[in-house]
Formats: C-alpha cells, sequence, structure tokens
C-alpha cells in the first residue's frame, strides 16, 4: 500500500442551473489572455450536444485516452511512445482551432465613433487571430446552449450509443441537462503519459496535474491525448495550458474559483485517499463496465486504522488524514455512492465526479399517472434516459446509476414525509438500503449545501515542502516566463515580446 | 597590415569562430535565462492544411541532410583511406542521398514557406525570425541542391576532400584553413556563408527546438506517467524515519476514533 492524498470533486449535476458562472470566474482569473481566448478551463455543455470542443467524446476521430492490448497493457490510444514521437512533426489527432471555435471580439468603438448614418450602428464581430473582419460566427464555447441548433447535429452526441435517439428529436420527449467540465486531475492521466518533454506531472501531495511551463517545448502530444480536451495550446506563446485547478487557493486552503463562485452551490471539494500501488491494475481493468468499480477499489478509507498508519508512514500530514474523514467526495462517492467518474471507459481514472441529475418524469401526463414501483417513482421512466446517462457516468452500466438515483429520490420522499408530515419514515430508507440518519445527512450535504460542508480543504505543509531560503526573494506566482521579463511574444531577443516597464503612477 | 587582405579569410577563416561563438552563448544563455521562450513554435493548431505534408518532408529531409553534412563533413579524410572507400564513391553516395532528401526537403520547405506567407492566420502571427529563418532555410536548400548540379560536372570526390580539409581544419584552430575553399565555385561559396549565418542565427529563433529532441521519452523514462513531489525527503526516507520514530515511541499510536 502506498497512500496518497488528493483534493477530490464532485459536481451535483441535480442542481447545475447552466448559469456560466464558473466558466466566467475562471475565464476572467486564467486565460484573459493572448493565445488562449478560446480556451475554457471550465466550460459548460448543454447535453445532448456535441460540446466543445465539437465531437470530444469522439475516441475513434481524436483517439484520446488509454487503449488496452491484448496482453491487458495499457497505452495511449493515439499511440505508444515511439508512434507519438513518429507524429511529432504533424500530429494527426489533433484539432484544430476551428474545432473549438475561432476566438472574436466585437468593435464597441464603432458604436461610439459612427458618423451620423441613417441606420443604427452595430458592433460587428472581428478574428481575435487574424484581427480581420468575420462575416459570419460559426461556432461559439457553448453553441448548443439550451438545445440551440438542430437536434439531427446535437443527437451526434456519443452518449446515445445504444439509445434509439431518433424519438429523443420530437418535442415532447426532448430532454436535456447542463455538463461543466473542467481537467478531471486524472490518476492516470493520458496528457502526461503523451508528453515527450515529461513537463506535465502529478503533484504527489494533492494530486493536481500540472503542465511546467518552462519545460513544455510545445510538441503539442498533450492535447490528443487528453480524452476530454481539456488541454489546449496556447497559440501566441506556443506551450500548453490547462486548468491548475485553482492550486494557489487550494495550498491555501480555499476553494477553486469556479467552486467558490458556484451560485448553486453544485461544486464540492474535500480529501481523497487513494493507493498509488493499484493505480495500474485498476485502469486496465478487463472489461471497460468495470471500470468505475475499479477505481472505488483505488480509495482508501480514512476510518480503517490500517490506512491510518499506512498514511502517516507515507507521510500524509495529519490534518489531511483529519479532512479525509470528514470528505464529502468520500461520502458521495464511496458511502452514498451517488457520484460517478466522467467517462470512466478511457481508462485514465478521473477524480472529478458527478452526481447524476433526476428529471421530471416522462410521459407522466400521457399516462394521467407517475409511474411508481414499490412506492417510489420509477427512474426507468424519468425523462432523461438512465442509458444515456449510465453511457455518460458508468461506461454503460445502467446499475449504478439507477442506484444512485433510487437514493435521491428517497432523500426527497424521506424529507418530504419528514419537514410535512413530521414523521421520520425510515421504512423508504431502508428500500434503497440506507439508514434515516444517513439520508438526513445526505441532505444537509447534497440539498442545503452549506460552504463548511461542501469545502473541507486543508492547507498545504510548505514546512515539510520548501527550504524557505530558496523561496525568499523569489518572484512567486508568474504566469510564465518565471523572473524574466522576456514575455511570451514576439520582439525581442529571444523571441519574447517586449515589456514595458511603467512606474505606477498612483501613490497611497 | 591589409595589404594582402582577402575578403575570403574573413569568411571562411573568421566567421567559423564568430559564428560558433554566437551560437553557443547566445544558446546557452537563452536556455538559462529565457527556459519560458525555449519552444517549437508550432502552428498547427491555427491551421492544419499543408502542414501535415509539409512538416513530415521538411523536417524528415532536414535531418538526414543534417547529418549527411555533420558525417560527410567531419570524417577523417584518413578514415577513409584507412576503410578503402574512394572518394568517388562517397561523392556519389552524397549526392544521391543528399539530392532525395534535398528534394523532399525543399518540396516541404515550400509549402511550409507558402503557408506562413499567405494564409493571413499564420502571417499575423509569425514574428520576424519565424519568416526571416524558413526564408533562409529554403534559400539554402535552393542553393544546396544548385551545388549537386555543379558537383555532377566534377564526380571525383577531390572538391568534396577540400569542404571535408576545411571544416576538419577550423575545428582543429588552423588558421591557414580558409586557403582551402578559395578556388571553389562561388555557389559553393554561397551554400558555406547562408549555413554559418543559419547558426548564428539558431539561438535567436525557433530553431533551438532541435536540441529537445525528446530522445529521453522512449530511451531514459520508465513508463509513462509522471509524479512530482515537492517533498524534501523521498517515500522511502520518510518511511523509515518513520518506523524508526515508531520504534523509540514504543506501541503504534493508537488511531483516532472513527467519525461518527
Amino acid at each position: 500500500m502506498r497512500v496518497r492524498a488528493q483534493i477530490g470533486k464532485v459536481l451535483n449535476l441535480d442542481k447545475c442551473i447552466g448559469c456560466h458562472t464558473c466558466s466566467v470566474t475562471c475565464k476572467n482569473v486564467w486565460t484573459s489572455r493572448d493565445g488562449v481566448e478560446y480556451a475554457w478551463f471550465n466550460n459548460v455543455e448543454t447535453k445532448p450536444g456535441t460540446g466543445y470542443p465539437t465531437d470530444w467524446e469522439n475516441q475513434t476521430r481524436w483517439n484520446g485516452g488509454w487503449a488496452r492490448s491484448k496482453s491487458g497493457k495499457l497505452h495511449p490510444k493515439q499511440g505508444s511512445k515511439w508512434r507519438i514521437l513518429a507524429n511529432i512533426f504533424a500530429n494527426p489527432d489533433m484539432p484544430e482551432i476551428d474545432d473549438y471555435y475561432e476566438p472574436f471580439d466585437f468593435d464597441y468603438d464603432h458604436l461610439k465613433s459612427a458618423p451620423d448614418m441613417t441606420a443604427f450602428p452595430t458592433a460587428r464581430p472581428r478574428s481575435r487571430i487574424t484581427g480581420e473582419r468575420m462575416e459570419k460566427i460559426e461556432k461559439g464555447p457553448n453553441w448548443e446552449e439550451i438545445l440551440g441548433g438542430e437536434f439531427s447535429k446535437r443527437s451526434q452526441d456519443h452518449n446515445f450509443e445504444n439509445i434509439q435517439k431518433q424519438i429523443y428529436g420530437e418535442y415532447e420527449n426532448t430532454f436535456m441537462m447542463y455538463l461543466p467540465r473542467l481537467c478531471e486531475h486524472c490518476l492516470n492521466p493520458t496528457c502526461s503519459a503523451s508528453c515527450p518533454s515529461g513537463a506535465i506531472y502529478k503533484r504527489e501531495e494533492d494530486g493536481i496535474v500540472l503542465i511546467d511551463q518552462e519545460k513544455c517545448r510545445g510538441w503539442r502530444m498533450c492535447i490528443s491525448g487528453c480524452p476530454y480536451k481539456k488541454v489546449y495550446y496556447n497559440w501566441d506563446s506556443g506551450k500548453s495550458e490547462k486548468c491548475t485547478f485553482c492550486y494557489p487557493r487550494i495550498e491555501s486552503g480555499q476553494p477553486t474559483v469556479c467552486s467558490e463562485t458556484c451560485v448553486g452551490r453544485i461544486r464540492y471539494l474535500g480529501v481523497i485517499l487513494y493507493d498509488a500501488d493499484k493505480i495500474e491494475a485498476a485502469a486496465s481493468a478487463e472489461r471497460e463496465t468495470d471500470l468505475y468499480g475499479a477505481q472505488l477499489d483505488v480509495f482508501l478509507d480514512p476510518n480503517d486504522p490500517e490506512v491510518i498508519a499506512a498514511a502517516r508512514r507515507d507521510g500524509v500530514p495529519e490534518d489531511w488524514i483529519e479532512s479525509a474523514r470528514v470528505s464529502p467526495i468520500w461520502k458521495m462517492a464511496m458511502e452514498w455512492k451517488v457520484a460517478f467518474p466522467l467517462h470512466p471507459e478511457y481508462r485514465t481514472l478521473p477524480m472529478v465526479w458527478y452526481i447524476p441529475p433526476l428529471s421530471p418524469i416522462q410521459n407522466a401526463a400521457q399516462a394521467g399517472q407517475i409511474a411508481m414501483s414499490d412506492q417510489m417513482p420509477d427512474v426507468r421512466s424519468l425523462r432523461i434516459p438512465v442509458q444515456y446517462l449510465a453511457n455518460m457516468l458508468t461506461a454503460g452500466d445502467e446499475g449504478p446509476i439507477v442506484h444512485a438515483l433510487e437514493r435521491m429520490s428517497a432523500m426527497r420522499l424521506y424529507m418530504r414525509a419528514l419537514t410535512v408530515d413530521g414523521v421520520r419514515d425510515e421504512a423508504i430508507a431502508a428500500r434503497v438500503g440506507m439508514s434515516g440518519r444517513m439520508i438526513e445527512d445526505m441532505y444537509k450535504i447534497m440539498a442545503i449545501a452549506d460552504y463548511e460542508d461542501r469545502f473541507a480543504i486543508p492547507t498545504a505543509h510548505r514546512e515539510q515542502n520548501e527550504q524557505g531560503a530558496d523561496i525568499r526573494g523569489g518572484c512567486g506566482f508568474t504566469d510564465g516566463n518565471g523572473c524574466s521579463s522576456g514575455d511570451t511574444g514576439k520582439t525581442s531577443m529571444f523571441g519574447g515580446k517586449k515589456k514595458s516597464f511603467a512606474l505606477p503612477l498612483e501613490s497611497f | 597590415m591589409f595589404g594582402n587582405f582577402d575578403i575570403d579569410f574573413l569568411i571562411f577563416g573568421v566567421m567559423p569562430y564568430a559564428v560558433l561563438a554566437v551560437a553557443l552563448v547566445g544558446t546557452i544563455a537563452r536556455y538559462e535565462r529565457d527556459p519560458f521562450t525555449w519552444k517549437t513554435s508550432s502552428s498547427q493548431l491555427l491551421r492544419r492544411k499543408q502542414l501535415m505534408w509539409g512538416s513530415v518532408l521538411f523536417h524528415g529531409g532536414i535531418i538526414v541532410l543534417f547529418f549527411g553534412h555533420l558525417i560527410g563533413l567531419f570524417t577523417p579524410v584518413w578514415l577513409l583511406d584507412t576503410l578503402g572507400i574512394a572518394y568517388g564513391a562517397k561523392q556519389w553516395l552524397a549526392v544521391i542521398l543528399g539530392g532525395i532528401a534535398g528534394a523532399s526537403a525543399f518540396v516541404g520547405a515550400s509549402m511550409l514557406l507558402h503557408r506562413r506567407l499567405f494564409d493571413t492566420r499564420i502571417r499575423v502571427n509569425s514574428s520576424f525570425a519565424d519568416i526571416a529563418i524558413l526564408v533562409a532555410l529554403w534559400l539554402q536548400i535552393v542553393v544546396g541542391m544548385g551545388t549537386i548540379v555543379l558537383t555532377l560536372g566534377h564526380m571525383d570526390g577531390a572538391e568534396m576532400i577540400r569542404f571535408m580539409t576545411w571544416s576538419q581544419s577550423v575545428m582543429g584552430l588552423q588558421l591557414n584553413a580558409w586557403t582551402e575553399v578559395v578556388g571553389v565555385h562561388w555557389l559553393y561559396k554561397l551554400h558555406i556563408f547562408l549555413g554559418m549565418v543559419i547558426v548564428a542565427a539558431f539561438p535567436f529563433t525557433r530553431l533551438v527546438h532541435m536540441l529537445s529532441v525528446p530522445l529521453r521519452y522512449v530511451t531514459l523514462r520508465p513508463g509513462y506517467q509522471i509524479v512530482r513531489s515537492r517533498r524534501r525527503r523521498p517515500l522511502e526516507d520518510r518511511r523509515r524515519a518513520h518506523d524508526a520514530r515508531q520504534a523509540k515511541a514504543g506501541p503504534v499510536a493508537p488511531a483516532p476514533a472513527p467519525a461518527e
């Protein structure tokens, strides 16, 4: 057993209202720079839809994630090391910027500088890549917002596998949900495995996956390696960038920007202890439907004395072990089994998990009554097909999804009985294999979702990690070029942009 | 003092050393000072078209040309004699191999240059250095192909031996090396001159990425994953220290009571 800790994340899709606050605050903090205007470290997709970049879930097209050979060994789906090296001059599996969208801005200035005209002045779009006029915007970061576009296009969504999707094109059968996406900070990341320079790494202390900007050479294999397409090539700096899990915030015990600003309170952060020795075997599980269960086996019970002893021995700080025991992630993923990894079949063992959404009962009006099974609404007749959710979260295995949705609807039933009738109906809880006490805890964390319950983040232990004398007088957190003045762009001696040095004009 | 001054002396006697000094110092300075700018500057994201074929043809050709020149010029002449390789035979090898690789590099470089100059997305986001180095390389390939035509006129390998002697003498710090190449056709001279200009420009362009060929990825890197630890002590040390502490403290410290 080799115990490591990771700050894991769960998103409760049942409560996501698709407001995009996470995306916007993330963009303002991290990617409002040249070269990454098109990149959204966090984006929210309307599902069903082909997403961003278009068709990212189609791994026969992009070859992201891992492939398992007949001998049971894993290699990146885009090829093993030699194959990746052979593709270094031109990467056949990499999306073009048009697969995301061409970034644009509007001629706002025209609104106030236009001469006297008969027609009202307009702000027309202009490309952020070339600076040229764009006659028509073909695509944006959220092009399918609330079922925008034709169903024929949206139905290219890969989660429709094994579903008779034609019927969902009809008005009375349509359904939708939101899927906020960010880097999964996987236990078995393909991006880092594909990086020929060795610039992408997972941090031992908190599991955050980062790109060393000084080691990245721009070979761009990570972009095709990541099946979630969450590594972005900065076409201005020539380096890859990705979600940093807001590590400067996490290190000081604060939630990531997207989690902090989530108005729906759907995002949870907490410590998960895992056994690093089990990762390879879990990721190589033979059947894709076994991968979800295999990943559960990698996680370690923070209440098990043996695990605690091993964690101490391996140097996991005491407060991290404490945090793991109150982790909302542990509760939702392991105790209640309501959270699931996104596309486990990519074999990356992702660490950002999702609680599937409940949805209105399908055909209830038609039938004149709600389909009930065992006095509970039958989750199989929910408007969002269970198979669709299963294709997204459990490699197509409906069982765990049904189980989770039943627990979630049991929670509603139980709490209604408690608050309306004042009855603690243990029978409801028992039917889904829980106790009333567990359901009330689940209600507190998932429905009320107080700040303290959503985030249990221990601070980083710099005293163990760094020599204070080494970082004294350092340049702290910078974007890109460390202490050097040469920025990313075009004119300095080594190809950097000249940055003009300005004294602050105001003094306080 | 300047009575018998010769421009050939400046170019083939002095310039090589100036060029090597600039390339060496510049490269070290850039790697040390500005590691963030050390990159391939790939433009594949912005436009895939013409890059797939262009880049593969160009790189495939130019790598053969690079090592062909390196081995061809710096193999000691006595080694050829010992091995019994006829100069003419080596010349033929160079012409055939160089011709094929040169053709591939020419087609590739032309595609890439066309794309860089006439695709707005790429043009707008190119620096002066990006365009200049591509033009220089393209010109160098054209001139190099031109010298092949000249060479076909005298396949005895004598000219080739002069270039080998020159480059090896330059490396051996023999200051009279330049006299070797005074008499050759101006096209050869232009080729050498352009070559030196490219070497001098090396640290100031994207060419530096060739020093980062990720061979370690396939040779030294065990497995696929990379985990970095900021902890000062590696896992085994931590475990040993922990076990030693436990032994001193006696029985294992009790685990905290399980959470409710």
